[in-house]
Formats: structure tokens, C-alpha cells, sequence
């Protein structure tokens, strides 16, 4: 439908804070330069067992989504992970997704589109020159992290499908083997663990299909080899290890929705009006961090995402 | 009477309070330290909650007669963790924030349970003493500390309602309590007998 563009978004103003310490950025970006420089020749004998590891992916442009905040460690982000598909304790999955084979691995793209496709994870790599995205990461447990995730937007695979003008939802779905994921063996949750997203918001510019993370190959408890990641909703939209995106017209089920319907709504948005039954969202804590800081709606992405919600009511939004 | 039993006791109880400040000091809390820590403090107030249930059966099915010796200092321990763990929730976990921390125990069932077994253990914690049991007789200080079954089901509701989905460990406790609970039936029905013929 056709809508009143003006030239500038929102988004693409520099905020007033940012505006306000322009020159102490300038110098950060001077910092980065060198930084990068440097990091180009990397020694091998200053890489710990605690700093990232994995194969080195071509990341062809970085962005900084996050604010200027530092990431969150290497060791945090890939032994501290929420994926029952193999254990529910946080340690689990960094302990017990070795076996998970993510090469050769084939996506399915089906249901309501025009071209199905199926698509190797070597062709999917090559889709889009990568990027890597700076962007928080809130969890609907009240902890968040900042994540350099690499990927590349979902837009480009969703247009290539050609969805017809039937589909408004697309649907996630993990792989379904318990051979390889433990967890599946326990009927914690209904497998194959399932997300989905509207259109508008699989298309929007934010939303990333992530396949590394540090310049590297996505680590497997980290929803190896391609994951969703939407940094306005909270983690568990974003599903992992993804084996078929189908296209469809009514509202799916969706895991956690079904699961628990009055904890986990569909839309999952981060809204720190709306409490989980159990606990606040109005804070959360940043995994290093001792004070717990305050949620931001949409988790600080407002500008570009709160437009996709217009009308709705706001308190339907977690 | 072996006099080193109850010190031998208390030291074994403490190594989880040591454990925590190891693994504090060494990174094995993991990335979310304040959570890991929590996390441990409500676990080891439930398992010593049933281990404090363990004495009675073990000296009236077994005829073991040092558990019965160690009966006070696991309850009283078991308190001990109990506030640890609340204490560390609002001071560490929400850092003495009193809007969220008063908005959670009114409002939220998940913490107004967990609450609920810290008061009923605190009254068993204070009339632990042998004074106390004068004060009371025994049969009304028998009385009061059944009120220990009552903290031990809201323990259990605490923790199935603090995991999201995976309700093996809080299902694992609750067979735990009720065969504890179980053992107890055949001293019950002895004493019912007894106090009939005394009758």
C-alpha cells in the first residue's frame, strides 16, 4: 500500500545524545581504526581458551546497534544459552551440542510462495554479502546481553521466495531429531520447537538471519548453523537451528505460546509495561553488570519497529 | 555421645555457602553470577528441608538413634538457607528496589509462596531451643512444628513455579516430601494406638 515517505526516517537521525558527544565518537572511531587495523593481523599465541573460536566468516560491514555499549564476552554469549533442545540448565547447551552436525544442512522456504526453494547452507551463506550487527539482546527472564551477531537481513530470502498475497505469517521451525539434540528426548516442550513472525516484521530492515557471531561460525548452542534474531522482541522468538521457514495466512501456534498462552503472547515484543506473571520486565539485568538497568520498550528499537504496531493495543505487545 | 557429630554437621552444611564464594572468587558462578547464586541458595534450602524430615522415620523405622541428634541442626540450617536466599534476593537480586520487591510478594504467587514458607519456618527456627520446648510442652511444640510439612509443599510450589517448562527436579522434590511424609504413617499410627490404651 502506498504510504507517505518522507526522505529521512526516524531512525536514520542521530539521536540528541549521540549528536551531543559527537566528538567524543570521533575519537572512538579513531580508537576503531587502529583497533581494527591491528586485529587485522591477529597473533595466535594471545588467543585464550575463553576469546572467540570457530571459523573466521567474510563480514563485508559492521554496524553498531547497541549504542557504543561493549559486547557481551565471547564466554558469556556461548555458555550461558536458553535451548532446550538440549538441557534446561544455561550450561547445557555449550556442553551438549557438540554433536550437532550443521554441515550439510538444507532450509526449506514453502507453504504460501510462488518459488519454494531449498537451499543448501553453503548457497544461503552466499545470498547476501554478511554483516555483522551489533544489537542488545533481551531475554524474557529479565537478563540481556549485547551480542555482535553476523548475518544478513531475512527481507532478501523472503523476497526471493515471492510470497503470495496469501501469506501474512511465516513460520520457524527447528530441527526435529533427538539423536542430535538431547533435550528432544523429555517432552518439555512441543518439538519441533516453532516461532513465527508477521510479514511486515520478518521483512523489516532490523530482522537478521544470524550465522555467526564475533566474525565467526555461529557455535552450535547458539543456534547453529542459522538462527532469527529480532532485537525488539525478547530471545525465544527468535528460533535456532532453523530447517524450514513456511509462509501462511492465519496465526500459528507457536511453542511458548502454547506452552504457557497467559506468560508468553504471540508477538513477544520487549515491553516493560507488561509483567510476566511471575516477574517483573520493568528491569533487567545486563549479563556483567551488578545493578539491574531499565527495560526499554521494544528494547531501545522504537524508531524503527513501534511503526509495524500502530493501532495495536499496547498492552497486547509482549 | 560423640561429641564431634553436631560440629562435624554443621561444617558438612556450610560447604555449599563455601563452594559459592570459591566459585565466586574463581568464575564457576558463570556468566550470571547473582542468578547462580539464587538459584543455589533455594536449592539447598529445599534439599535440607527434607533432610531435616529424614531423623524422625530413620530413628522409629530403622532404630537409629545419632540422625535424631542432628534433627535441630538441619532445621535449623534449612531456616538459615531459607533467609539467605530471601535476603539475597532483595539485596542482592533487586538491590533493595521496594516498589518491584513489595509488588512481588503482593501480587506475584511464584514469590507470595516462597514468602510464605520463609514465615512458617521462621517461628520453628526461633522455638528450636530448649527453652522454648519448656515453655511450650511438648505436645504444643510438636504441634507448632508440623508447621514444617506446610514450608515444605510451598517450597515445592516455589520451585515448580520459578522453572519455566522443566518440572523433573521440583516433581523429583515433591516424591522426595511425600515419601518422607509416608514413613511417618506407621510412628503416627503407633502413637494413636499407644495414646488409646493410655487412655
Amino acid at each position: 500500500m502506498p504510504r507517505f515517505k518522507p526522505d529521512l526516517r526516524e531512525s536514520e537521525a542521530t539521536p540528541e545524545g549521540i549528536y551531543l558527544r559527537r566528538r567524543e565518537f570521533l575519537r572512538l572511531g579513531a580508537a576503531g581504526a587502529i583497533g581494527a587495523a591491528t586485529s587485522a593481523f591477529p597473533i595466535p599465541a594471545l588467543a585464550g581458551p575463553d576469546d572467540p573460536a570457530g571459523e573466521v566468516l567474510p563480514v563485508a560491514r559492521k554496524a553498531d546497534m547497541a549504542g557504543g555499549e561493549k559486547p557481551t564476552p565471547w564466554k558469556s554469549v556461548t555458555t550461558y544459552n536458553n535451548f532446550y533442545e538440549f538441557g534446561t540448565d544455561k550450561a547445557d547447551p555449550a556442553q551438549r551440542a557438540g554433536g550437532l552436525r550443521t554441515r550439510p544442512w538444507t532450509l526449506a522456504v514453502d507453504g504460501e510462495v510462488k518459488r519454494p526453494l531449498t537451499l543448501g547452507i553453503e548457497e544461503i551463506l552466499k545470498l547476501s554479502p554478511l554483516e555483522e550487527r551489533v544489537y542488545r539482546f533481551r531475554c524474557v527472564e529479565a537478563w540481556s546481553m549485547v551480542v555482535p551477531w553476523v548475518g544478513f537481513p531475512l527481507a532478501g530470502l523472503v523476497k526471493r521466495a515471492e510470497p503470495t498475497s496469501r501469506a501474512r505469517f511465516v513460520v520457524f521451525q527447528t530441527l526435529l531429531d533427538p539423536a542430535q539434540m538431547p533435550g528432544q528426548r523429555s517432552r518439555i516442550l512441543e518439538w519441533p520447537y516453532t516461532e513465527a513472525l508477521r510479514i511486515d516484521e520478518a521483512v523489516n530492515p532490523l530482522t537478521l538471519l544470524a550465522v555467526g557471531l564475533y566474525g565467526r561460525v555461529l557455535p552450535a548452542q547458539n543456534g547453529a548453523p542459522l538462527r532469527v534474531i529480532t532485537p525488539w522482541k525478547y530471545g525465544f522468538k527468535g528460533a535456532k537451528s532453523i530447517v524450514r521457514m513456511r509462509f501462511v495466512e492465519e496465526q500459528p501456534r507457536t511453542t511458548w505460546a502454547v506452552m504457557a498462552p497467559t506468560e508468553y503472547g504471540f508477538y513477544g515484543n520487549v515491553n516493560p509495561a507488561v509483567d510476566h506473571p511471575r516477574w517483573s520486565q520493568g528491569k533487567e539485568r545486563r549479563l556483567g553488570e551488578f545493578l539491574r538497568r531499565d527495560t526499554l520498550p521494544f528494547n531501545g528499537y522504537g524508531a524503527e519497529v513501534a511503526g509495524l504496531y500502530a493501532g495495536l493495543d499496547p498492552r497486547k505487545l509482549y | 555421645m560423640k561429641r564431634w557429630l553436631k560440629p562435624a554437621a554443621v561444617a558438612v552444611l556450610l560447604l555449599p555457602i563455601g563452594k559459592m564464594g570459591w566459585d565466586a572468587a574463581t568464575g564457576g558462578l558463570g556468566a550470571n553470577p547473582v542468578e547462580a547464586v539464587q538459584n543455589r541458595l533455594g536449592f539447598w534450602t529445599i534439599v535440607l528441608l527434607a533432610l531435616s524430615l529424614v531423623p524422625t522415620p530413620a530413628g522409629e523405622l530403622l532404630g537409629l538413634a545419632w540422625p535424631q541428634r542432628l534433627r535441630r541442626v538441619l532445621g535449623v540450617t534449612a531456616f538459615a538457607y531459607a533467609l539467605l536466599h530471601f535476603l539475597f534476593y532483595v539485596g542482592v537480586d533487586k538491590f533493595f528496589d521496594w516498589p518491584t520487591i513489595s509488588r512481588d510478594l503482593t501480587r506475584r504467587p511464584f514469590l507470595m509462596v516462597g514468602f510464605a514458607a520463609l514465615l512458617c519456618l521462621a517461628p520453628l527456627a526461633v522455638t528450636s531451643t530448649d527453652g522454648w520446648l519448656r515453655r511450650l510442652g511438648y505436645r504444643r511444640w510438636k504441634l507448632l512444628h508440623r508447621l514444617v510439612y506446610l514450608a515444605a509443599a510451598l517450597a515445592v510450589v516455589h520451585f515448580a513455579w520459578r522453572v519455566k517448562a522443566d518440572m523433573r527436579r521440583p516433581l523429583l522434590f515433591a516424591g522426595i516430601f511425600a515419601a518422607l511424609l509416608a514413613l511417618r504413617i506407621p510412628g503416627w499410627v503407633r502413637a494413636a494406638r499407644r495414646g488409646r490404651r493410655n487412655a
